[in-house]
């Protein structure tokens, strides 16, 4: 395990000091014809990891990129660390860092020459380039295959130097877009892991991801969003006791069709949601409700008695599923 | 690197920052592991001028240019100088540009830094520039050591190469930001071949019909070959200050173009 910690440390901070470092005002991000972001407005604090939580195509990466002071915002205003992206796009991306969907790494270069080089970028000097590379390898546990080209490096490797890289400017807000997507579950949890680390330690993340766990494990406050919009906010789990019960009961009948039961169930649950491959009723108590739905006769393939997660705010929000 | 210092005193503030050194570095320490490639570029000038020399000098005899009998491997030589200018600048600015810009998103990385897409333009440009100098020294070194430069004027073929470099590596970049597949390609090649086949590089222009003379004239390489020509035999005259003048031009609008489609394609 590594102890030292990576180089962006930020300051330990009390709850009420909240510091703004984002603030965005009827944002909005058309493509001729196309409205991606549709007026959202969202404020993100200094030392807390903020998610983007929707499916794809709710303009979440569109976002971040008018964040990172990459793409102009069509209209709406937009304050990052205190400045006007319009004016000051390079000073303020010197202080961002950015992990972006595509790793976009040097393949041709050894991980730690990938450092080298995106730390110039940063007018860092060689010297400390080195020894903040050094650090952050550790900590993305790539000491080992420091010297390797990246191109053998697995996808969950390339994820972590992408991490590692977009930490070399000791960044005052990091920015991740969709940091797991296309990584195996081993790879995820070790990706999650770090950056619990770099948020325990006090630097401010913001989040995108269309995975409800992921935004359940790191993020203090999240938007959902959809088409577009801004349909929810808050703490995750202020979220989920607000938009839906406490416990969902699953159930899959056989091929022949969910309509009909989920009539004859209606009355036991606060909702029911009628998915293709099974039914999901919203209750207090999952149990309960299975010995009731068996004590009318009714057979299900299978049920399983679950906690209401982000999935079910969305679905309840937006009747529609986060990952299709 | 010779071309990071002249940076500063490059117009830096209307095209990019100081930052742009930063791309020379990368594409210096991309190249430090493929610096085989860079050693062919000194060997062509060298294969060109021999088969010229050798091949050529003998069925052909003297060309008379300028009041003057000269070989015709000498006539040729700056010719094939603003040629390969043209080839190598516009080989960098187009396949390598479109490769970074389309497939390995190497400018999407850059983009998350404080570099801006001036910054980026100017360095690519940079570093094309730089390329170019260097195989435009050797290839002028290969004219000397073969007897092929014929005045003390024509070291002035260098700024002319690196002149000629620099518009077409300006025009290509921002030809190839309108490039949407590898096929597209065969377009670049379709305006480069006719240009290197009849700029009066291998035969006065003289030789041509007049109709094709006028569009012969037009076209930007013959330009750099007219002026290589020139500087070699030592003969100046003011069209030469028109060819000049047609390639400063050609520069400038290559690369504000440049900056304007890496600013659309790069901040969408």
């Amino acid at each position: 395990m590594v102890t030292d910690p990576p180089c962006s440390v930020a300051q330990v901070l009390t709850p009420d000091s909240r510091v703004s470092l984002v603030a965005a005002r009827g944002l909005v991000k058309r493509f001729g014809d196309f409205t991606a972001v549709d007026g959202i407005d969202f404020e993100i604090y200094r030392g807390e990891s903020f998610g983007f939580l929707g499916p794809n195509g709710a303009g979440k990466t569109s976002t971040m990129k008018m964040v990172s002071c990459i793409s102009p915002p069509t209209e709406g205003s937009l304050t990052v660390l205190g400045q006007d992206p319009k004016t000051k796009g390079p000073q303020i991306r010197a202080r961002l860092g950015l992990v972006p969907q595509e790793d976009s790494l040097e393949l041709e270069l050894s991980a730690m020459d990938n450092l080298m080089m995106y730390g110039r970028y940063f007018d860092l000097p060689r010297a400390e380039i080195k020894r903040r590379a050094t650090e952050l390898l550790e900590f993305t546990q790539l000491s080992e295959r420091a010297n390797e080209k990246a191109d053998n490096f697995s996808g969950g490797m390339k994820r972590r130097l992408t991490i590692a890289r977009s930490l070399i400017s000791d960044p005052d807000l990091l920015i991740l877009d969709e940091p797991t997507t296309g990584l195996d579950p081993q790879a995820r949890h070790l990706v999650w892991e770090r950056l619990y680390r770099l948020k325990s330690e006090g630097v401010t993340l913001v989040i995108t991801t269309h995975y409800m766990d992921e935004a359940e494990q790191l993020c203090d406050r999240l938007v959902v969003m959809d088409r577009g919009k801004i349909v929810a906010e808050g703490a995750p789990q202020a979220l989920i006791q607000q938009h839906s019960t406490r416990e969902v009961l699953e159930l899959r009948f056989g091929m022949d069709g969910h309509g009909p039961r989920a009539a004859a169930v209606a009355d036991l649950a606060d909702r029911v949601e009628e998915l293709p491959d099974r039914l999901l009723l919203y209750v207090g108590d999952g149990d309960e409700a299975l010995a009731a739905v068996h004590a009318r006769g009714l057979a299900p393939l299978s049920a399983l008695v679950r906690r209401s997660t982000l999935e079910d705010v969305f679905l309840r929000l937006t009747g529609r599923t986060l990952v299709d | 690197m010779a071309l990071a210092s002249t940076l500063r005193v490059f117009p830096t503030g209307a095209f990019g920052s100081r930052r742009a050194v930063h791309m020379l570095e990368r594409n210096t320490m991309i190249y430090r592991k493929g610096w085989y490639f860079l050693v062919s570029g000194f060997f062509e000038p060298l294969f060109y001028l021999l088969s010229l020399g050798i091949g050529l000098n003998h069925l052909i005899g003297d060309v008379h240019v300028a009041n003057r009998a000269v070989t015709y491997a000498a006539f040729v030589a700056p010719g094939m100088l603003a040629t390969s200018a043209m080839n190598g600048s516009m080989l960098d600015a187009t396949f390598n540009t479109f490769f970074r810009l389309r497939v390995d998103h190497t400018y999407d990385s850059v983009m998350a830094t404080p570099l801006s897409v001036e910054d980026i333009a100017l360095g690519e440009l940079s570093w094309c520039l730089t390329r170019g100098s260097l195989y435009s020294v050797s290839f002028l070194v290969c004219m000397w050591a073969l007897g092929d430069t014929l005045s003390a004027w024509a070291i002035l073929c260098l700024p002319i190469a690196i002149l000629t470099s620099l518009a077409f590596a300006s025009a290509g970049m921002a030809a190839c930001t309108f490039l949407r597949s590898w096929q597209d390609f065969d377009l670049v090649m379709l305006a480069l071949l006719p240009m290197f086949l009849f700029s009066a590089t291998f035969f006065p222009i003289g030789q041509y019909p007049g109709w094709l003379q006028l569009v012969v004239r037009a076209t930007p390489l013959y330009q750099g070959v007219a002026l290589a020509r020139g500087c070699n035999l030592g003969v100046f005259n003011w069209a030469m200050a028109g060819h000049a003048g047609y390639l400063v031009v050609m520069s400038f609008a290559g690369i504000v173009l440049t900056s304007r489609r890496f600013r659309k394609l790069l901040t969408p």
